[in-house]
């Protein structure tokens, strides 16, 4: 089908098919975007003029979102939600790869398809089934030993535990990937220098997978923020910015201080994606 | 003997966090959700255990006519995906040169990093009256007053192929990249036409990164809560919106929990059958992407 050497007319076609789709993939974006710097009450055409209110305007009808306080809160709890995620990610990304890559034990196989079952299992499924056990288990303290276990009930933990369930595997996948290439000998060289366990993982091992590490850990973040499907059914009074923005989406109708919020997210988001890429190329001969 | 108790402390010290996860955050939860499924509300705070939620399900046409819905569109966008998504990895595996390779894979994946709330925001600016494709339309003289382009069945499968067709490249690309182009060459050399070349040597190979792609594709879609109720307005009956109404809505728990099973019963079924239908296992497509 795809001849690749002259430049014929389906060759052209398909150029232009190309080009279509990647208009077609910035087209909402752009517009997401755009319209953050329209100065007009509303998202939309026509074109009023060039202003940064939508993000630093601090009187109402254009209060930007760096005045407006349920955005900066909602951008708060997404932070530090994104942190704990990532955290916990990580680490027990970096247990499985090494369980999965070193360890022997039986049945590796089918608990290796089971680290990977909660990517495939829906977001929402996963909040209404966490929020479930959390809640049972909750009432039941409350009613055997009249204990009110607080972090049980919708709130952040709930929603680091539900996000985290899902995320660990992406970190899992991503660290088992890398530990996968690592030279082994390297390790029995340092053992036969006379070297102990804890310092050949620290000084040759773990160095090893920090690229690996790091991109998991920003991937996880960037993940977590994002998320909404789990987040929802966990969030208690402590929404973070996703769910404040859908809020005001759904009962508020939308003006331009959410297309600032998607601009900077858009711009946090591409750094921070770009990040992990160089990182990951560093020194990885890939 | 001292070397292997070491070796044991070590596995088991490995294998906790791992069991942890798995069996607090996944197990014991879904555990849970069947047990509660299973309970009928009898009288307050009286529980007795009963398919009445799934025969509920059963009895009411328009439950079971929005799961059917969520899947057939789900297929449909998955199919889509694959289609609209295939030219683009092969483009960016096989025919760009290497120095843009890069460049458009990394293009590829900035939508990735941007929240399903962004993206579906920016097709409602786009779709809706006063959004920027009516106003273009107006401008050109095409037609002559506003048209709303949002709230049906299209504007719904546009911005859900749009959220997930990445997660059908992404795959593609990496066994397309994994492919030799002398296989390629091989099969025109031996007489074959494009469409023989692609059907007989590239689909083959690129077959676990089809599979992988679709699977991830279709959970997400039919997972997805966001873009179909932003682009479909209130009538969009997905059937995630069902459980949400059970759940936070009507505080019908026992009855969102049957809804939830039922979802994942039907996701799975339809993803086990594409593995059968395809003679590939969860191990070798999505663990590996």
């Amino acid at each position: 089908m795809l001849a690749q050497n002259k430049t014929t007319p389906f060759l052209l076609g398909y150029r232009l098919y190309v080009v279509a789709f990647f208009i077609f993939l910035a087209a909402p974006l752009i517009s997401a975007g755009a319209f953050a710097f329209n100065d007009s009450l509303f998202p939309a055409l026509p074109w009023q003029g060039f202003t940064l209110d939508w993000f630093f305007g601090d009187t109402e009808p254009k209060l930007g979102m760096f005045h407006d306080r349920r955005l900066l809160q909602g951008l708060y709890y997404s932070f530090v939600i994104a942190i704990f995620v990532s955290a916990l990610s990580v680490f027990v990304g970096t247990t499985n790869a090494f369980l999965f890559v070193r360890g022997e034990f039986p049945g590796k196989n089918f608990f290796y398809i089971l680290m990977v079952v909660p990517l495939v299992i829906p977001g929402v499924i996963l909040g209404i089934s966490i929020l479930v056990l959390a809640s049972d288990t909750a009432n039941y303290v409350e009613n055997r030993f009249d204990l009110e276990l607080e972090f049980l009930r919708p709130g952040l933990m709930l929603v680091v535990l539900g996000q985290f369930s899902f995320i660990a595997t992406i970190t899992s996948l991503v660290i088992t990937a890398r530990l996968k290439k690592f030279d082994a000998t390297m390790e029995e060289a340092a053992f036969n220098l006379g070297a102990s366990r804890a310092r050949v993982l620290r000084t040759i091992t773990l160095p090893f997978l920090r690229p690996a590490m790091i991109a998991a850990g920003i991937v996880a973040f960037l993940v977590s923020f994002e998320n909404f499907n789990t987040t929802l059914f966990l969030v208690g009074s402590e929404a973070p910015l996703t769910i404040t923005m859908y809020d005001r989406m759904a009962k508020v109708g939308s003006t331009p201080v959410l297309n600032a919020v998607s601009f900077f997210l858009m711009v946090g988001s591409g750094l921070l994606a770009l990040l992990s890429i160089v990182v990951q190329r560093d020194k990885s001969a890939r | 003997m001292q070397n292997k108790d070491i070796k044991r402390l070590s596995l088991f010290l490995l294998f906790a966090p791992f069991a942890l996860w798995i069996i607090l955050l996944i197990i014991l939860p879904h555990i849970g959700m069947v047990i509660l499924s299973l309970k009928e509300k009898v009288a307050p705070r009286v529980y007795e255990y009963s398919f009445a939620n799934y025969l509920e399900f059963l009895n009411e046409p328009i439950y079971w006519n929005t799961l059917l819905r969520t899947g057939s569109m789900s297929l449909l966008v998955t199919a889509l995906a694959l289609l609209i998504g295939f030219p683009i990895a092969y483009y960016i595996a096989k025919i760009a040169g290497p120095r843009s390779r890069g460049g458009l894979f990394l293009l590829c994946l900035i939508p990735l990093w941007v929240s399903d709330l962004i993206r579906a925001f920016g097709w409602i600016l786009l779709l809706r009256e006063t959004g920027v494709i009516s106003n273009f339309l107006q401008w050109t003289g095409l037609v002559g007053a506003p048209v709303e382009f949002l709230y049906n069945d299209v504007a719904v499968i546009i911005g859900l192929t749009y959220t997930v067709i990445l997660f059908m490249i992404v795959p593609l690309v990496s066994t397309l990249d994994g492919m030799d182009n002398s296989m390629i060459e091989a099969g025109y050399n031996l007489g074959g036409n494009g469409f023989t070349v692609l059907r007989r040597i590239i689909v083959p190979y690129a077959m676990p990164g089809i599979v992988a792609g679709c699977i991830v594709t279709f959970m997400l879609t039919a997972g997805s809560y966001l873009t179909p109720i932003l682009l479909g307005g209130k009538n969009s009956s997905w059937f995630t919106e069902q459980i949400y109404n059970q759940f936070i809505t009507r505080f019908n728990w026992e009855g969102g929990a049957a809804f939830g099973m039922l979802l994942l019963l039907f996701t799975s079924l339809v993803i086990w059958l594409g593995l059968k239908l395809s003679g590939q296992t969860l191990a070798n497509t999505v663990a590996k992407s």
